[in-house]
């Protein structure tokens, strides 16, 4: 298979230019793994840490109340 | 089973993935977090209906992919005319920037219908394999296969041919919500 020049235009039809299918693939992985880095916030740490100890069935009353959802 | 300290460890090891995916479904990072809490405390309330050994990372994203689903349904609802409201948010701003492209990517990423937008980032973000991208949506293995493959299509177009066709974000969003779905 030859090695084609970089092309901003794809196939007209049916299959996709592998070029294209490797950059959208890197922009999907750069994209997730950029909040993938963020690690845990500690909203969601301290949250197991809270309800380890807890009953979790209340303590989702508790927050959904609290929350009031918009 | 109960919850042991390693299975909350692993819980909290999938949070980051888990953000990341409802960054990607939701287009919005506190609407993104609130899910990831809502998943959490769903998981821990039905800590014992998770089966030792299985895939911890798959059950919990089918739980945030699922309330994903009905809030969403919920929201279209209270907002009927609010027609493609993150691309438009998107779009207003500044496009000169280092980060052009990123965000090109993440308009036409929008665009896509929420099957194929899931799909394509279950299997090519998260990692998943088609099989448990196909029980995380409930859907056949196939279908998986096929949402992939057309979101692949339709970035490509977005992206890299110039107006190659139409589907709007308005037409996109109504056959999502027309379609009712799983």
């Amino acid at each position: 298979m030859n090695e084609k020049p970089p092309s901003n235009r794809a196939p007209a039809k049916g299959g996709l230019n592998s070029e294209i299918q490797s950059r959208i693939g890197h922009q999907l992985r750069a994209m997730y793994d950029d909040v993938v880095r963020q690690g845990v916030p500690d909203r969601f740490a301290d949250l197991i840490r809270q309800l380890d100890s807890q009953d979790a069935a209340s303590q989702i009353e508790a927050t959904a109340k609290k929350d009031g959802r918009d | 089973m109960p919850l042991t300290d390693s299975l909350r460890d692993d819980i909290l090891a999938t949070v980051p993935s888990l953000r990341a995916f409802a960054i990607s479904l939701s287009g919005n990072a506190d609407r993104a977090d609130d899910l990831v809490q809502e998943t959490l405390l769903r998981a821990l309330a039905h800590i014992d209906s998770f089966q030792p050994g299985s895939n911890l990372p798959a059950w919990l994203f089918t739980i945030l992919r699922n309330l994903f689903r009905s809030d969403y349904r919920k929201r279209r609802r209270e907002v009927e005319d609010a027609d493609g409201s993150y691309a438009k948010t998107l779009k207003t701003q500044p496009a000169q920037s280092a980060h052009l492209e990123f965000e090109e990517f993440r308009v036409a990423l929008d665009k896509l219908p929420q099957d194929q937008r899931e799909a394509l980032i279950l299997v090519g973000a998260s990692g998943f394999s088609y099989e448990d991208a196909a029980s995380i949506c409930g859907c056949a293995v196939g279908t998986i296969k096929s949402r992939v493959n057309r979101a692949r299509s339709k970035l490509s177009a977005l992206l890299y041919v110039d107006g190659a066709e139409d589907f709007g974000p308005d037409n996109t969003v109504r056959a999502v919500i027309g379609g009712g779905g799983s």
